[in-house]
């Protein structure tokens, strides 16, 4: 008798907390495996299901957040074998989880360090707040496959926002494994979406959407000039992101300020 | 009989209560027949020049320079040297010294300054004189305070200098945004080429004589004049490190469009249609001020103008009345008067842009209000303008008029009131009137805007972060915050483990 022959996985997108093929039909292959090639309509349905994540995930108090993001850090840490066969190994695994316990910490002290009390020369009560921007679109490097794709999309879902990311082009499978602990975990559908393809391709769609506020090029090469051109046309803000950071500024990078003014009477 | 019946019995008894003009001396200005670019501390001759007016009276006051790209170059050239030759190595706490004099100085000279702030923007002098000045003054002072405090400012993050800052500043504001450009540029140690607008030079020109006597190194602040293409010039030169610009959405998309893949540093203040929202619980009366306050003040030419008002629907009527009495008590005219309200339109160009999309507000159905005024016949006027019966599509809710124009919406829940106000792509600032303070926050909470004024409208402070999201720009100016834009930070930070 042969060995038992294994069932594979077939590779799909990651959208609104649901695992579609692309709309398209349209496949690639990576890693020795066949990968959902998405479409423009794919990357305008995963900002639509960002955008409806949006205000969900945002008005969460910050303390449930955190201990969301904790949660994810749990699921991936039950998953180590798989993502280790994906990655760099092991040691990358625990960085990554580590990263994600690193930044469920933060989700309740951005206000905190980010935020202040204003002084103004009058009788009001001025303070200044953090806010998620809204619908961040990032791309994803290619290495390291794993904490790369960790690394610019944890800390933008830490402040508050929503994520459309396109997977490394090359390593697409740990993106798609993180998929799987996103699912499992208590982040809401539509709060990351993941989209496997061509980078060239769907970056400039991400990047002249008019629904996204806030774009992480990083990772987009001799791309990076013409998508910032497209992205002044609804005055996004554009990061250059790291693929091996961490910092409470790379939260920072996508909140914006809100100052409130009330006047202080009797 | 009581001493006040007394003293009312001998008072005459007023025909009719007009006001006798009460006009500032426009003496304590003195103006130069020509004026040249400001570069390496001395006056550079223009190659070409325009004149600059007063939009109150259409005379002429000055002829200025139209910077060539050449002219914008060599104040470029002229801070870079300034940066690497001194002003970089300074020691933080003379740099503080320096920006605490160019505070002092400015507030000595705080009469001059308001009058040619009036005369060449059309502007009230009460406004110049109560509004634009302490806070330009009061601006370099808190900011001279944070030159030697950076590492406070941002722990753990090696605060530098970026180096070249070109600045680009509107004609609404022209000294007060001078300052919040260059105060937070020179007190994190960078070195600034500052274009002011066109319509508005002559402030940021005497402001040079501010720099003489400060003592300011040479080059340190370069002043170049002109039209918008001077300020292209200035986003396109080489040596520029950092871009700030306050003005108009659609330049401030050219600049960032202009700047994509070169790794120049950009901050962005742009335009602006902000919702003023009054429940019906509001003080009324303060409310109507407010209201006035947001539309009117500096004759709506403001970036964060309360222009779209949004008014819960069983209180439509009321603050209507109120609103239109009180509108028939302001005073247009002469800006050098103390008594006046509104003052004149910035140019003829602004001018024929009010007065355009005020035509389509009518001819897409909205019903118009104006006061009985009479407005001089020379110069550029507009008349306070209220819109009633608009719906959102209208061009008058959907675009930035930039002048003394409301358009008054209703809405009947407070869910509808925030779906109504966040209904553009802009989202500088927003105003909300209720006495329920958890209402206050929960509105505070949900408004896209970067500035929310609660029971209150149009309060600024060089303490205060200001700045939009979405379309209304990226980067905040003022505050700790306000610094940021101007430095060099290390990006991340050790971590243990």
């Amino acid at each position: 008798m042969s060995a038992r022959l294994p069932v594979k996985k077939t590779y799909k997108l990651f959208i609104g907390g649901a695992f579609p093929r692309s709309e398209s039909g349209r496949t690639y292959e990576a890693e020795g495996q066949n990968v959902a090639r998405a479409s423009r309509k794919d990357v305008r349905d995963a900002v639509r299901a960002a955008r409806g994540a949006l205000s969900k995930w945002a008005g969460m108090t910050a303390y449930n957040r955190g201990q969301v993001l904790y949660r994810l850090a749990e699921m991936i840490e039950s998953r180590t074998a798989e993502f280790a066969d994906l990655c760099t190994g092991r040691d990358e695994v625990e960085r990554t989880i580590d990263r994600v316990v690193w930044y469920a910490g933060w989700a309740d002290k951005l206000a905190q360090v980010l935020g202040s009390s204003n002084p103004v020369a009058g009788p009001y009560f001025n303070f200044t707040v953090p806010e998620p921007t809204g619908v961040v679109a990032t791309l994803a490097p290619d290495e390291p496959p794993l904490l790369g794709v960790v690394t610019r999309v944890v800390p933008v879902i830490t402040g508050g926002n929503v994520v459309v990311a396109v997977a490394s082009e090359t390593r697409p499978l740990a993106a798609m494994e993180l998929a799987e602990a996103l699912a499992t975990s208590d982040v809401p559908g539509g709060v990351v979406n993941i989209l496997t393809g061509h980078c060239s391709e769907l970056a400039p769609w991400l990047a002249s959407h008019m629904d996204v506020n806030a774009l992480d090029i990083g990772s987009a090469n001799g791309q990076a000039p013409e998508l910032e051109r497209a992205a002044a046309e609804n005055v996004k803000r554009v990061v250059h992101g790291r693929a091996d950071v961490q910092s409470p500024w790379e939260v920072a990078a996508f909140l914006e300020l809100k100052t409130v003014w009330h006047p202080v009477g009797q | 009989m009581t001493d006040l019946e007394r003293r009312q019995e001998r008072a005459p008894v007023p025909k009719e209560w007009t006001y006798a003009p009460a006009p500032e001396a426009r003496d304590v200005v003195t103006l130069r027949e020509r004026y040249g670019h400001f570069v390496r501390g001395e006056w550079l001759e223009p190659a070409e020049t325009y004149t600059t007016i007063s939009p109150a009276t259409e005379e002429p006051l000055a002829e200025v320079g139209q910077a060539t790209p050449e002219e914008v170059e060599r104040a470029v050239t002229s801070a870079r040297d300034a940066f690497e030759n001194g002003w970089s190595d300074i020691s933080p706490s003379e740099r503080a010294k320096y920006l605490f004099r160019i505070a002092r100085i400015l507030q000595e000279r705080s009469r001059e300054f308001a009058v040619l702030e009036s005369l060449n923007g059309g502007k009230p002098i009460k406004e110049s004189r109560d509004v634009d000045l302490p806070l330009s003054a009061a601006h370099f002072f808190y900011y001279a305070g944070w030159a030697d405090k950076l590492e406070y400012a941002f722990p753990n993050r090696r605060p530098r200098p970026i180096g070249v800052a070109g600045q680009i500043i509107p004609w609404n504001f022209p000294l007060l945004m001078l300052a919040w450009k260059i105060a937070p540029a020179l007190a994190a140690g960078n070195t600034v080429v500052l274009k002011p607008a066109e319509t508005t030079p002559l402030s940021a020109l005497l402001f040079c004589d501010v720099l003489r006597q400060a003592e300011l190194p040479a080059g340190v602040v370069n002043i170049v004049t002109g039209d918008g293409t001077a300020g292209a010039a200035l986003v396109k030169a080489e040596g520029v490190d950092k871009i700030a610009f306050t003005g108009s959405t659609d330049v401030g998309k050219a600049i960032q469009r202009e700047l994509a893949g070169t790794g120049k540093k950009l901050t962005l203040e742009l335009g602006g249609k902000a919702a003023n929202i009054i429940f019906d619980d509001a003080a009324l009366d303060q409310a109507v001020e407010g209201i006035v306050n947001g539309i009117y003040f500096n004759q709506g030419h403001v970036c964060c103008a309360g222009s779209r008002l949004l008014v819960q629907e069983s209180i439509y009527e009321p603050v209507v009345d109120k609103l239109k009495r009180r509108l028939a008590t302001l005073r247009v005219g002469d800006p050098l008067d103390k008594n006046t309200d509104v003052g004149a339109i910035n140019s003829k160009q602004q001018l024929e842009k009010i007065q355009e999309l005020v035509a389509a507000g009518e001819d897409e159905g909205a019903e118009i209000y104006q006061p009985p005024c009479r407005l001089p016949e020379k110069g550029y006027w507009f008349a306070p303008t209220v819109f009633t019966n608009v719906a959102q599509s209208y061009r008058i809710a959907q675009e930035e008029i930039f002048g003394p124009v409301l358009s008054i919406l209703t809405f009947r829940t407070p869910e509808e009131a925030v779906e109504k106000a966040n209904n553009t792509p802009y989202g500088l600032s927003a105003g909300v009137w209720t006495e329920k303070g958890s209402r206050v926050l929960w509105m505070a909470e949900r408004l896209r805007a970067g500035v929310v004024w609660a029971n209150t409208y149009n309060r600024f402070d060089p303490s205060s972060p200001f700045g939009g999201y979405k379309e209304s720009g990226f980067g905040r100016e003022g505050g700790r915050h306000g610094l940021e834009p101007y430095l060099q930070l290390d990006e991340s930070e050790a971590v243990g483990g």
